[in-house]
């Protein structure tokens, strides 16, 4: 395969840019509502649940009209955000990255849960019993033990990260070298006439994306498995 | 002093527990499974709230329901060893040892790193992982991080139950150590009369979920309750007592029994002025009506019969009090009660063989005891 077009590259960019900012941002909030969803026993568990896992029931077009609906400049809260910090969502990569980071976030606290359900509590109350409160117990004992969990979320999330297409065009459309990723990319040559080697091109380099993210994983995974002794 | 007077409820389960046991030293709660001693330490650690009820240690109130206070388990500096040793698997030996330590108060220091590594032989373990350990090096362990947390009171819930016997043989010298060389109060949860018999200097005995007796090992062993739980083979009076005389030749000893008196047990090895504890099993004790004469037996303690009480079979159990505060147990049938006419009051002497009393090492250098014998030749 010749060396990618500037296109390409701005593409293959965009995509990883965006998978990666938007599983560093959503990481401590999954962590804070997978721990609210598997120990708290508030009344509301039931509901944030559900509005958790709302975009993996919902067509991601839909997801990307609601964020519209919510954070379009002339929306109460786009006018809020443009005053206050300058920050445009729609037509732009955040835009782009908060359009992924929701899509992703019930993938990442579901791993994240998991793993927390498996935390034996007792190791819990054995370290509170040798002095260790709340906040330190949860970063010397608890995290450490989900580790692997969290591992995994995060590169679900990244993976799916990648793929992001229906929301990501409603919510920020298809900007190139803005919003651009490597499936909107395929998307838009494939709208072209004759775009069909474009294309090709397109879908080996998602490929190869893919098969190189899983390897990184698996490897990532052994390295948290022997880091916790198993 | 540890002072207990808790209350708490959950459906079909009520303890209900009054304890007032002397500090330091090792206090056993003892008694069947499901009679509520892992509930009642979880209430002294705080890990527990009770219903109702104050937890007092050494003058410290930790819990008392109605002066809402209730210390948080992390503040209350109350070391817990597990049953199943809880050893935090992704940290080595080490940052496990290391964990409680680096949490105390500094003003709080008094049991320093290197005299636990050497009380507990940890020193070979220190760059192991927990998964790398026996059953009974992970305890070690874990009773290292709990001494190193500078507690002001250890838990044990069935320290050893988890392990075999020869893994239980290896960890009892330690705890043996820890009672003798620290000043930390313990409680020890146990159903094995052997681990009561060889650590505890104070004994609650527990019943569905409330404590029925309280006090020293001799007193508790005459308890009918404690038959429940030992089992009948293993009833019989427990004597507190220091070595007194030595015939190495002869293989006896003559033991001073506090509370007076004097036992004549078989000991391969003792020094004068040990403290020893006595079993003497109550199917081993012969009750005679007048003084004994051209017997092989080595003791003929006289004394007076206290009470008589049913036991299992065709047997009674005869409780005879042979000196101020001393007293052993005697199973004989009922037949023999009858043909002897033994009542309460009546002036016996209990014969005691010296080769069926087992001996037991008590806060002192390590005796062997004999196993107990059969009946009298």
């Amino acid at each position: 395969m010749p060396a990618l077009s500037p296109a390409e590259l701005d593409a293959l960019r965009l995509s990883l840019e965006i998978a990666l900012r938007s599983v560093a941002y959503s990481l401590p909030l999954a962590v804070l509502v997978a721990y609210l969803l598997a120990r708290s026993r508030f009344p509301g568990t039931l509901a944030l649940d559900a509005l958790v896992h709302l975009p993996l029931v919902l067509p991601p077009v839909a997801v990307g009209y609601l964020l519209l609906v919510c954070l379009d400049t002339q929306s109460p809260a786009g006018r809020w955000l443009q005053a206050q910090f300058g920050i445009q969502l729609p037509f732009s990569t955040g835009g782009a990255t908060l359009a992924t980071a929701v899509m992703t976030f019930p993938l990442m606290v579901r791993a994240i849960r998991l793993a927390l359900d498996s935390v034996d509590r007792g190791l819990e109350a054995a370290a509170r019993t040798l002095g260790a409160g709340p906040f330190d117990r949860f970063f010397s004992i608890t995290l450490p033990l989900m580790l692997p969990g969290v591992v995994a979320g995060l590169l679900t999330a990244f993976a799916a990260g990648l793929g992001q297409f229906g929301a990501v065009i409603t919510f920020a459309s298809n900007v190139p070298g803005v919003t651009r990723t490597l499936p909107l990319a395929l998307y838009t040559v494939l709208q072209e006439p004759g775009g069909e080697a474009a294309a090709m091109r397109l879908a080996v380099l998602s490929i190869v994306l893919g098969l190189f993210g899983l390897v990184l994983a698996e490897l990532l995974a052994r390295r948290v498995y022997r880091l916790l002794g198993r | 002093m540890l002072h207990l007077s808790v209350v708490k409820r959950w459906d079909g389960f009520k303890l209900s527990a009054q304890l007032d046991a002397p500090t330091p030293g090792i206090i056993a709660l003892f008694g069947r499974s499901g009679c509520g001693k892992t509930t009642l330490i979880n209430i002294i650690s705080g890990l527990l709230a009770p219903d109702e009820g104050r937890v007092e240690l050494d003058g410290i109130v930790l819990t008392d329901t109605r002066e809402r206070v209730a210390i948080p388990v992390e503040r209350r500096r109350i070391g817990y060893v597990f049953q199943d040793s809880r050893l935090f698997p992704h940290l080595g030996v080490l940052a496990n040892l290391r964990y409680g330590l680096r949490r105390a108060p500094r003003e709080s220091h008094s049991i320093a790193f290197d005299e636990v590594l050497a009380l507990l032989g940890l020193e070979p373990l220190l760059a192991r992982r927990p998964y790398q350990l026996s059953g009974g090096e992970r305890q070690r362990v874990a009773l290292g991080r709990a001494l190193l947390s500078q507690p002001r009171l250890l838990l044990l819930d069935e320290p050893l139950a988890a392990l075999d016997a020869a893994r239980r043989e290896e960890v009892l010298p330690y705890l043996e150590r820890l009672r003798d060389r620290l000043s930390i109060p313990m409680v020890y949860v146990s159903h094995q009369l052997e681990e009561v018999l060889r650590l505890a200097t104070h004994v609650a005995l527990m019943e569905a979920g409330g404590i029925v007796a309280s006090g020293a090992l001799s007193d508790i062993s005459l308890r009918p309750e404690l038959q429940a739980i030992v089992g009948s083979e293993a009833v019989g009076a427990i004597l507190d007592g220091t070595v007194g005389v030595v015939d190495a030749d002869q293989g006896l000893a003559g033991v001073q029994l506090r509370g007076g008196g004097v036992l004549r047990v078989s000991l391969q090895a003792a020094a004068v002025g040990a403290p020893i504890r006595l079993h003497l099993l109550a199917r081993d004790i012969i009750l005679a009506t007048e003084a004994p004469r051209g017997l092989s037996v080595r003791n003929a303690l006289q004394g007076v019969i206290g009470d008589i009480s049913d036991d299992v079979g065709n047997a009674v159990l005869v409780k005879v009090n042979v000196g101020p505060g001393v007293a052993v147990l005697s199973r004989v049938t009922r037949h023999a009660a009858r043909d002897l006419g033994l009542r309460p009051g009546m002036r016996v002497w209990a014969l005691v063989k010296a080769i069926s009393v087992r001996g037991h090492a008590y806060s002192g250098p390590t005796l062997v005891g004999s196993g107990s014998g059969g009946s009298l030749g």
